[in-house]
C-alpha cells in the first residue's frame, strides 16, 4: 500500500492508501479529521471544501496521492487556536449556521474568495456555488462582506 | 384569560445529590382556542384546533418528564425529548431555562434525549410544534429549580425568600449576602415539599425571551468540532455503504460476484439486506468503489412502470371534479400541477449501529426516535428496553428524519457483520431512493359577482404520504376524541384538514384532499400539503383580482378576515415599497399565509427578463407568529422558507421516470446557489400576544405564491405546473 506524506493544519502526517483514494477519506476515516463534509462526492455540492496550498479544492475528487508534500487546511485548521479567522467572526455575528453541515464548505470557500480579492462584489459571492439547503444564502452573502470589512 | 395561562404544572424533585426536577403537566381540561367568530366563512377543522394542539393534548398524559438538573459547578443541564435538525430549537429552549432560572445562557447546556418509549406521543419533532408543546412545561421546570435554590439560600441564612433575588445564577440577599447556583444545589436537592407549584415569569418581565439571540451551538458549527452522526467516534465502527436497486423498492434476487468484491482492498463484508446490498469496509471510499463493483440480479420494484406522464394522469384523474355551474357565473378556474420534491437534507442519512448479541446502540438524526428503536428490536430480535437509540442533532430534515430507514439499515447491518457500522447514503441514493414530497394536482376555483366572491373550491389530488413513523398514532389519537367530525377520517385528511384553511372571506369554502396509493417514498416535506394547496390558491388570488379590478395587496386586504392579518400584509406592502415601478421583464409578487396559528406576508420582486433564468432579486417578509422566543432564529426560518419556495417553485424537482427519479444530485435537482438567492431580504418580526404559533414551515407557502404570482406578471404568463423550469437539463446517472 502507498504512503503519503503532506501537512494537515499545520501537522505532518503519514498515511497508508491507495493513490486515488480521495482526500475527503482520507481525511475523515483515516485520520479522523471529520470538519470537511460529504454531500456529494462529485465535486457539486462543496460541502467539503478544504485549501490544498491555500486554494480552494474538493477533497472529495482529490486523490489522496496529489496531496503529498503539500499543505492540506481544513476548516478545523482555521482557527488560531482560541482566536476565530475573521470569517468565522463574521458567521458569528451574522448567525448564520442553521443545520451547519454546509458551512465548514461555505466557510473555507468564503476565506478563498476573500483572499483572492479584498473587496468582492455581489457578483463574486454569486459565484460560490457551494450548496446550502437550509437556505442560509443571504445571511452568507452578509458575513462574507463583514468579514471583507473586518479584514480591510 | 389565555389558554395556556390556565395550565397547571406539577414538578417534582428527583433524587439526585444536586439538584434534579421534573415536570409533570397537568390533566386539565382542554379548551379549544378561539376560532374567528363574526366571519361569514364558517371556521374550517383548523380554525378550532390545529394539528399542534392535538400534539399537545395527546402528549400530555406521558409529558410527565422534562428533567432539568443543576451542577454542583452551577452549570444547567436539561435532556430535551426532541431533534434538533437546524431549526434552532436547543437554542430556543435553553433561552427559555436561562429566562426563567436568571442564569447566563451560556451556563445552560441541552442534551437531546435517548429514545424514551414511556414517553409514547411526546417525543416526536414535526408539525412546527417543539416550542408551542414545550414553551409552557419547559418554562415552569425552571421556575421550580430557580424557587428551589431560593428557599435553600433562605433557609442558610435564615431569611424569607421573598427578601432574595437572583442575579446571573447567583442568589443575593438585600444585606449583599450571595450564594452561587452551584454552592445551593446539593441542599436544594434535599429541600422539603417534594412536589410543588411554581409561576414562570409574567412575560412582561422577560429580558433574555423576545431577544435576538445567536445559536448556542453556533462556535461548533463554524470551527468544524460539531459532531455530526458520522462525525461521531463509536470504536470499532466501520464505513458501510449499500447498493440500491435501479428501481423505487426493488428487490434483491442474486449477488452474483459476492467473493470478487470481497477480496477489494479495504472490503471487510457484504451484507444482502431487504433494500440492497451493504459493503462493510476499511474507508467510505472503498465502501463506495466496492458497492459500484458489485453485480446484482435485481427484483422489481413497485412502481417500475410509472413515469411522471402516467402519474400526473392519474392525480388529474382521481381529482374530484367541481360543482357544475350555470353559465352566467362569473368565475376564475385553474389546474395546478407540482412535481415530487426531495427533502434533499445537505447530511445524507446515516446512521451508526452496533449491535451485540445481548443489547443495541445505534446513533442517528431522528425526529421519531421512540418508532425507531421499536422497529430496530424487531428486526435485531432484542427487547426494546436493550435497544439504546440517540438522537444525533443532525443536518437538515424539512421532514426527512421523520423516518428511521439509516437506522434501521445500519443495526441489520451491524448484527449480520458481527461488527459496529457507520452506514452513509450517498446522495445519489438520497435522492433517488429517499423519501419526497409528493406530486399534486389542483383544481381550483373561485365564482364572484358585485365585487364578492361567493365560493372558493379547492380539489387536492396527492399522491399518497407515508406518514407511518409515529406521528399518525399521535394524532389520530388525540383527534378521535375531538368535536370537530374529523375522529373517523383517515390520518392524511385529519392533517390536511387541521392544517390547510383559506385565510379569506369568500363565501362558502371548501379544501379537500384525495389520495392516489402508490408504493414510493414518500414523506411529509416542510409544510406539508400547504406549499401546494396554498402556494396554489395565492396564484387564483391574484387572478381572482385582476378579473375584479383589483390590485393584488388591496384585494388581499378587503379579503382577509383579521386585522392581526392585515397587519403582516401592510408591513410587506410598505417596506417593500409595493407598486413601484420595475424595467419591462421585471415584476413584484406578493403571497399570504396562516397556520398553527402565525401569520406571514411575502413580498419579492423578480428579474425574468429571461423567463428561463428568473431570479428572485428582492424579498420582505412579515410574520406574527403570537410570542416569539428568538426573533434571530425565527428569522433564520422565514430565510429557509424563502428559500424552498424559490428553488420549488422556479427550478427544483424530481421527474420519474420508469419507476425511479432521474435526479441524483444538486447539479440535477435545482435546489437554489448563492447565485439564485436575493441581494436583498428584509424580514420583519411583529411582536404578538398570546402563546407561541408554529414558525418553522410557515414561511414556504406565502413565499411560493409571491414567486409564482412575481413570474406571472414578470412575464405575462399564468403558471400551472411547477417547477415553472424543469426540463431534463442533465445526464442522468446510471441506475
Ligand atoms: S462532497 Fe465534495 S463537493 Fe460534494
Ligand atoms: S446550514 Fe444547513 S445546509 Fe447550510
Amino acid at each position: 500500500m502507498p504512503s503519503h506524506t503532506f501537512s494537515v493544519n499545520g501537522e505532518t502526517v503519514t498515511v497508508d492508501a491507495p493513490d486515488d483514494l480521495p482526500l475527503l477519506w482520507a481525511l475523515r476515516d483515516l485520520l479522523g479529521v471529520r470538519g470537511p463534509k460529504y454531500g456529494c462526492g462529485i465535486d457539486v455540492c462543496k460541502a467539503c471544501t478544504s485549501h490544498l496550498d491555500g486554494e480552494a479544492v474538493r477533497p472529495c475528487v482529490v486523490p489522496v496521492s496529489e496531496a503529498a508534500g503539500r499543505e492540506v487546511t481544513t476548516i478545523e485548521g482555521l482557527a488560531d487556536g482560541d482566536r476565530l479567522h475573521p470569517v468565522q467572526e463574521a458567521w458569528l455575528e451574522q448567525d448564520v449556521a442553521q443545520c451547519g453541515y454546509c458551512q465548514p464548505g461555505q466557510i473555507m470557500a468564503a476565506v478563498a474568495l476573500l483572499k483572492r480579492t479584498r473587496n468582492p462584489t455581489d457578483a463574486d459571492i454569486d459565484e460560490i456555488a457551494n450548496v446550502c439547503r437550509c437556505g442560509t444564502y443571504f445571511r452568507i452573502r452578509e458575513a462574507i462582506k463583514s468579514a471583507a470589512d473586518r479584514m480591510a | 384569560m389565555t389558554r395556556h395561562a390556565r395550565r397547571r404544572f406539577l414538578t417534582y424533585l428527583v433524587a439526585a445529590p444536586s439538584l434534579a426536577v421534573a415536570t409533570k403537566i397537568g390533566l386539565d381540561a382542554y379548551a379549544p382556542g378561539n376560532a374567528d367568530a363574526a366571519i361569514p366563512t364558517p371556521p374550517a377543522p383548523a380554525d378550532l384546533v390545529d394539528l399542534g394542539d392535538l400534539l399537545i393534548l395527546a402528549g400530555k398524559p406521558t409529558a410527565n418528564m422534562l428533567v432539568l438538573s443543576v451542577n454542583e459547578d452551577g452549570d444547567v443541564h436539561f435532556r430535551l425529548p426532541r431533534e434538533e435538525v437546524g431549526q434552532g430549537l436547543t437554542t430556543a429552549v435553553a433561552m427559555l431555562v436561562a429566562e426563567e432560572l436568571d442564569t447566563p445562557l451560556d451556563r445552560v447546556h441541552i442534551q437531546l434525549d435517548d429514545a424514551r418509549p414511556e414517553l409514547l406521543l411526546n417525543q416526536l419533532t414535526g408539525s412546527s410544534n417543539s416550542i408551542r408543546s414545550l414553551y409552557d412545561p419547559v418554562r415552569h421546570t425552571a421556575a421550580a429549580a430557580r424557587a428551589r435554590m431560593v428557599g435553600a439560600a433562605a433557609d442558610r441564612w435564615g431569611l424569607k425568600a421573598r427578601e432574595l433575588t437572583v442575579r446571573a445564577g447567583v442568589v443575593v440577599a438585600s444585606d449583599g449576602r450571595t450564594a452561587s447556583y452551584g454552592s445551593l444545589s446539593a441542599a436544594a436537592a434535599s429541600l422539603e415539599p417534594v412536589a410543588l407549584t411554581v409561576t414562570p415569569k409574567k412575560e412582561s418581565e422577560h429580558i433574555l425571551v423576545g431577544t435576538p439571540t445567536s445559536r448556542i451551538d453556533a462556535r461548533a458549527l463554524v470551527t468544524g468540532k460539531h459532531a455530526y452522526t458520522l462525525d461521531l467516534d463509536v470504536p470499532g465502527a466501520k464505513p458501510c455503504m449499500v447498493r440500491r436497486p435501479p428501481t423505487v423498492n426493488g428487490t434483491v434476487k442474486a449477488v452474483n460476484n459476492e467473493s470478487a468484491v470481497r477480496a477489494m482492498p479495504g472490503v471487510l463484508d457484504v451484507v444482502t439486506l431487504d433494500t440492497g446490498v451493504a459493503v462493510v469496509a476499511e474507508t467510505f471510499g472503498q465502501a463506495l468503489d466496492a458497492k459500484e463493483a458489485l453485480d446484482v440480479t435485481w427484483g422489481p420494484g413497485t412502481v417500475d412502470a410509472l413515469s411522471d406522464d402516467d402519474i400526473r394522469a392519474r392525480l388529474k384523474a382521481a381529482t374530484p371534479s367541481l360543482d357544475v355551474l350555470g353559465v352566467l357565473v362569473k368565475k376564475v378556474e385553474a389546474e395546478f400541477d407540482f412535481a415530487f420534491a426531495s427533502h434533499a437534507p445537505m447530511e445524507t442519512n446515516s446512521a451508526v449501529a452496533d449491535v451485540r448479541a445481548d443489547r443495541a446502540e445505534i446513533w442517528s438524526g431522528l425526529k421519531s426516535p421512540i418508532a425507531a428503536q421499536a422497529a430496530i428490536a424487531k428486526a435485531v430480535g432484542l427487547p426494546v428496553s436493550e435497544v439504546t437509540v440517540h438522537v444525533v442533532q443532525s443536518g437538515g430534515s424539512f421532514g426527512r428524519r421523520l423516518f428511521h430507514d439509516a437506522a434501521l439499515e445500519a443495526a441489520v447491518v451491524s448484527k449480520k457483520s458481527g461488527r459496529a457500522v457507520r452506514l452513509m447514503w450517498s446522495r445519489i441514493d438520497d435522492m433517488r431512493h429517499g423519501r419526497m414530497r409528493p406530486a399534486t394536482h389542483h383544481r381550483v376555483r373561485a365564482t364572484y359577482a358585485a365585487g364578492q366572491v361567493l365560493t372558493f373550491q379547492h380539489q387536492v389530488a396527492a399522491v399518497e404520504t407515508d406518514f407511518r413513523h409515529g406521528l399518525g398514532d399521535a394524532v389520530t389519537a388525540a383527534a378521535a376524541d375531538l368535536p370537530t367530525g374529523i375522529g373517523n377520517a383517515t390520518f392524511a385528511q385529519t392533517l390536511f384538514l387541521t392544517t390547510v384553511k383559506s385565510p379569506y372571506n369568500f363565501g362558502v369554502t371548501t379544501q379537500a384532499l384525495t389520495e392516489v396509493p402508490l408504493k414510493m417514498h414518500t414523506g411529509s416535506w416542510r409544510s406539508v400539503y400547504s406549499a401546494n394547496t396554498r402556494g396554489a390558491e395565492e396564484i387564483v388570488v391574484d387572478e381572482l383580482a385582476a378579473k375584479l379590478g383589483k390590485d393584488p395587496v388591496a384585494f388581499r386586504r378587503a379579503f382577509l378576515k383579521t386585522a392581526r392579518q392585515r397587519a403582516v400584509l401592510d408591513k410587506v406592502a410598505a417596506a417593500g415599497d409595493w407598486g413601484r415601478s420595475l424595467p419591462g421583464g421585471w415584476a413584484q409578487g406578493v403571497g399570504f399565509h396562516e397556520e398553527y396559528k402565525s401569520c406571514t406576508a411575502c413580498l419579492v420582486e423578480i428579474d425574468a427578463t429571461d423567463p428561463k433564468k428568473p431570479r428572485v432579486t428582492k424579498a420582505v417578509i412579515a410574520a406574527d407568529v403570537g410570542r416569539v422566543i428568538n426573533p434571530r432564529g425565527l428569522e433564520a426560518q422565514l430565510l429557509g422558507g424563502l428559500t424552498d419556495a424559490i428553488s420549488t417553485t422556479l427550478r427544483a424537482g424530481l421527474h420519474i421516470d420508469r419507476g425511479l427519479p432521474l435526479e441524483g444530485s444538486y447539479s440535477q435537482f435545482h435546489y437554489a446557489r448563492q447565485k439564485d438567492s436575493p441581494r436583498d431580504v428584509k424580514i420583519f418580526v411583529i411582536e404578538g400576544a398570546d402563546e407561541p404559533g408554529g414558525a418553522g414551515e410557515l414561511g414556504v407557502p406565502a413565499a411560493v405564491g409571491a414567486v409564482a404570482n412575481a413570474y406571472a406578471r414578470a412575464t405575462g404568463t399564468r403558471p400551472r405546473s411547477f417547477p415553472v423550469n424543469f426540463d431534463v437539463d442533465f445526464t442522468p446517472f446510471p441506475r
